[in-house]
């Protein structure tokens, strides 16, 4: 008889060894292309900077975290912090929450649009946030651009009706990172946020009124609460990759306003600082850790709460 | 595979269950969802695992079925050892309770489709196919999808499905349970009526006590991973091993007594009123001197005066064929009588009326706590 | 009925206006963008009437169709084999008893989508450019595999969300039926599996058609993708070049997006 429990557990273990060999092809390729690589970047980080980019074999150092905080005069070794990369991470981090909050203020708006449309036309304004969203990126910062440039249709709309005189320069300034940022992450907080708003039971809104609530009333205490879930997911999925744009930056900021990807990505062309790019690279991503932790947190607790 | 004439195999134990355990985790934490189980079922019997959910009885058919393993214990088909055999290699079919048609298939290519997996000849496919349509009287929906079929419609393919291969024993996991009131009487008929016409071996599930009296030869009453009681329904509801298995199934009225003495299986019991009436000993039960004793509903009666009881009425429910009559007695507990109505008279009792209670001979019975 | 006043719970002032200017923010970039596609003239600022002459331009440009190529090389490759993977990955995660490591498995797949894409570039430019220099090969494989591996998470997710809804006692059924796993697995699974491989499969191959990012830093010279070829052009001077060649890849991309939807509503 004991043979019938030594069955069952060759049966299990047969089983999950199966699922890892099934799992194996995307764990291996996820391995090799996207996970192993930070183990070897974050090896980098602290390593010595090669004099033609890459790095010196075998010498380590800790120059590498010490220069993005701070820098040493040539001269008279005196230790300053490192303005420059200070002001690059403020600006990144400015910049996201800026973008997340705008994204809040224009998506929960339209979201709460969408679900609250006839059914059958729910789905075509959801289809008209996912053709923006399915857009390349590259061609939605481009399109801003023709859009804010000084020839552009903004400007010329504002000199036409009389407005303005003389072009606004939006281009290459922190306001045109933001509009493109603000543009192409739009999609990202209205379908999480919509998501949310579906499920919403609208009896509960009703019984709301019932109790004496005003509009606004009904608005924070009720909607709000209830749809927490999605303004959390949004402004994470709005806010890590603005944290860590490159592409919008480069398009739209010329330049001469870098954030962190534009700062991670010299290191590795002209600065010829790997060690730096990849100390700065792992700052990047422990930033990005906390959002997901918070966001993962607040993910359980309202869990929790609806049992 | 065609089963042998029913008369000489009457008493062939179909499938067995031999001391089964099935635990899930290990240490203080485990949790024991069989707990030394042991059924045989006989050949071309209806057998039922009755319980609540939770019980344990969908894991032992599972387990019947080969999805779930045994941690300790065989299961026995016609006395061989099939643990561990895959479902696939088991002659046992199944009716799930979701029915659990294939949704990319068309109901013929359903019935079909363990014949194909068996490697039958197209032929015999078709003819066997063909059969089953017709036992389940669904021959014109042959070609249907299956999502464009009712629920009762659903349920019988099922029962084609699994019936085609023509299985040594066919489980049903409560699959009536989706099915509204009347489809569920009808189909209790049909599946009574293609049991005996197949001759199959039929093991049924159910938490539905009702289902299980009027559809099963025996009954095995399950509750917290145990068989409590095996035998027919009218063992089952006349003859109750233990208390659980009294009030699982139909309606009971417990009240203590306090026992005076025994003779030959048979006890004399003191009622809180003071009346003495005799009581029926469970088998292998040695009665403390105080003890429940339960009387079903049906087997006494309200009186406006006498009876073994009394108490004030609390309650008049009318339920169209009879009226259940709550009493209060005087030591608090409340005693139900189950009267059948009469055309031309109501039950004679209102709220707040005083009433005694008689209770039929034979109809106490002392039961393991 | 209608014109009956009543109390609409469901009304928040300014909602509807904010809504309505977010959509003609949504789309004025893009329209601007593909109205410019079809000017006449040599610039993006002067309207010079209405012309395909960029698309015809844009299409007999040596370096665009060579880019084109490489980009629907390149996606197909990576779609498929991320799909595969997906699919067998979404098969050992789902409807499953929690074991021992499915957490880290669900950890590890979706890990791609944690991280900022710059991370993973330049961490794939250190890997890679020293494989390149050990190896002596720098093909289109280092840009196949690095697509392939943020293409699974997206191939994933329709792919278990399908197995998910799917009920796992038809599978019972088929093994109850004589079925032995593999031949459950083609001919209940699989069938009913399509739909969602279908749709991971889109969304990897758009993905990886829009990545720009990763691309441009793992590409090694002369392997411009299409998007890693408009980013160099628009750092130069625009033309409307440019404005022709996103448009075209717009259009497809709302092809395929559209596609998706459809597949995705007749699952429902």
């Amino acid at each position: 008889m004991a043979s019938a429990g030594e069955t069952a557990r060759q049966a299990e273990r047969k089983q999950i060894r199966g699922r890892w060999l099934l799992s194996a092809p995307a764990l291996v390729i996820i391995f090799v292309a996207a996970i192993g690589p930070l183990f070897v970047m974050l090896a980098y980080s602290f390593m010595v900077k090669g004099d033609y980019g890459d790095v010196k074999p075998g010498q380590y150092s800790l120059d590498g975290w010490f220069s993005v905080f701070f820098q040493r005069d040539i001269f008279d070794d005196t230790v300053t912090f490192a303005d420059a990369h200070l002001s690059i991470i403020w600006r990144s981090l400015r910049l996201s929450v800026i973008t997340t909050l705008a994204t809040l203020v224009l998506g929960f708006p339209t979201a709460y649009f969408i679900a609250t449309r006839p059914r059958h036309t729910r789905e075509v304004w959801v289809f008209l946030v996912t053709i923006p969203f399915w857009t390349n990126l590259l061609i939605r910062a481009f399109a801003m651009q023709q859009v804010i440039r000084n020839e552009g249709i903004l400007n010329s709309l504002l000199r036409a009706t009389g407005i303005i005189d003389q072009p606004l320069q939006i281009m290459y300034t922190d306001w045109a990172i933001l509009f493109g940022m603000v543009y192409v992450y739009l999609p990202l907080m209205v379908l999480p946020l919509y998501a949310s708003m579906e499920k919403l039971d609208f009896r509960l809104v009703e019984a709301g009124y019932d109790l004496y609530a005003s509009r606004l009333a009904v608005l924070r205490r009720i909607i709000i609460p209830l749809v927490k879930p999605g303004i959390v997911a949004g402004s994470i999925l709005v806010f890590i990759p603005s944290l860590g744009a490159y592409v919008i930056p480069r398009v739209l900021g010329g330049g001469k306003n870098l954030m962190l990807g534009n700062l991670i990505e010299l290191q590795f062309g002209a600065g010829r600082n790997w060690p730096l790019g990849a100390a700065l690279s792992i700052a990047l991503m422990a930033i990005v850790m906390v959002a997901l932790l918070f966001y993962v947190r607040n993910a359980a607790r309202s869990g929790a709460q609806h049992g | 595979m065609m089963p042998e004439p029913a008369a000489a195999q009457d008493k062939r134990v179909a499938i067995e269950a031999r001391g089964i355990v099935k635990q899930f985790g290990e240490g203080a934490g485990a949790l024991r969802a069989l707990d030394d189980v042991s059924v045989a079922i006989r050949e071309n019997e209806f057998f039922t695992l009755l319980g609540p959910s939770g019980c344990g009885k969908t894991t032992l058919l599972r387990m019947i079925a080969g999805f779930e393993f045994p941690t300790e214990g065989a299961i026995l088909l016609y006395g061989e050892d099939i643990a561990g055999l895959p479902p696939f290699k088991r002659p046992i079919n199944t009716v799930f309770q979701s029915y659990a048609l294939f949704p990319h298939l068309t109901v013929w290519e359903n019935v079909a489709f363990g014949l194909e997996m068996l490697g039958r000849p197209r032929a015999e496919i078709a003819a066997r196919v063909a059969e089953m349509l017709r036992l389940v009287r669904l021959e014109e929906l042959a070609r249907r999808r299956t999502d464009q079929i009712s629920g009762g419609q659903a349920q019988r393919v099922a029962l084609a499905r699994a019936l085609a291969p023509a299985p040594k024993v066919l489980l049903l996991d409560e699959p009536l349970s989706a099915l509204d009131y009347k489809l569920r009487k009808e189909m209790q008929i049909e599946l009574k009526r293609m049991q005996s016409e197949t001759g199959i071996t039929f093991v049924f599930v159910t938490h539905d006590q009702e289902e299980a009296l009027t559809m099963s030869d025996r009954i095995a009453v399950m509750s917290r991973g145990r068989v409590l009681q095996i035998g027919t329904p009218w063992d089952i509801y006349d003859k109750p091993a233990d208390r659980f298995v009294a009030d699982f199934i139909g309606e009971t009225n417990f009240i203590t007594a306090s026992v005076l003495g025994v003779e030959q299986g048979v006890a004399t019991v003191r009622l809180s009123s003071g009346a003495e009436i005799p009581a029926t000993i469970a088998e292998g039960l040695v009665p403390k001197s105080e003890a429940t004793i339960v009387v079903r509903p049906e087997h006494a009666r309200a009186v406006p005066a006498g009876g073994q009881l009394t108490g004030i009425v609390e309650n008049v429910v009318y339920f169209g064929t009879d009226t259940h009559i709550h009493i209060k007695l005087a030591g608090g507990e409340l005693f139900m009588v189950r009267q059948q109505n009469s055309r031309t008279q109501s039950c004679g009792f209102e709220v707040g009326d005083r009433a005694g209670i008689e209770i039929a001979p034979d109809a106490a019975q002392i039961l393991r706590d | 009925m209608a014109s009956r006043p009543h109390f609409d719970i469901r009304r928040q002032p300014g909602f509807v206006a904010i809504a309505l200017f977010t959509f003609a923010v949504l789309y004025l970039p893009i329209a601007t963008l593909v109205a410019y596609a079809f000017n006449a003239s040599d610039s993006v600022t002067v309207w010079g009437g209405l012309s395909l002459r960029w698309f015809v331009e844009a299409s007999r440009n040596a370096a665009v169709q060579d880019a084109a190529w490489r980009s629907f090389v390149i996606a197909t490759s990576a779609a498929t084999v991320a799909t595969i993977a997906a699919t067998m990955a979404a098969i050992a995660t789902t409807r499953t008893p929690p074991y021992r490591g499915l957490g880290f498995k669900y950890a590890f797949i979706n890990q791609p989508l944690m991280v900022p894409e710059i991370v993973t570039a330049v961490a794939l430019l250190i890997v890679f450019s020293r494989i390149k220099v050990w190896t002596g090969y720098s093909g289109l494989g280092y840009l196949i595999l690095a697509h392939t591996a943020f293409c699974i998470p997206f191939a994933y997710l329709p792919i278990r969300a399908r197995l998910e809804s799917m009920d796992s006692s038809l599978e019972r059924a088929a093994a109850d039926l004589y079925a032995t796993p593999w031949r459950a697995f083609r001919r209940v699974t699989l069938p009913l599996l399509r739909p969602g491989i279908i749709a991971g499969f889109m969304l990897a191959f758009v993905i990886s058609l829009d990545d720009v990012v990763i691309t441009e830093f793992v590409k090694s010279g002369g392997q411009d993708t299409l998007p890693t070829y408009m980013l160099g052009q628009i750092r130069r001077e625009v033309t409307p070049e440019v404005n022709a060649i996103a448009t075209a890849f717009l259009a497809l991309s709302v092809l395929l997006v559209t596609v998706f939807f459809v597949i995705n509503r007749k699952k429902a």
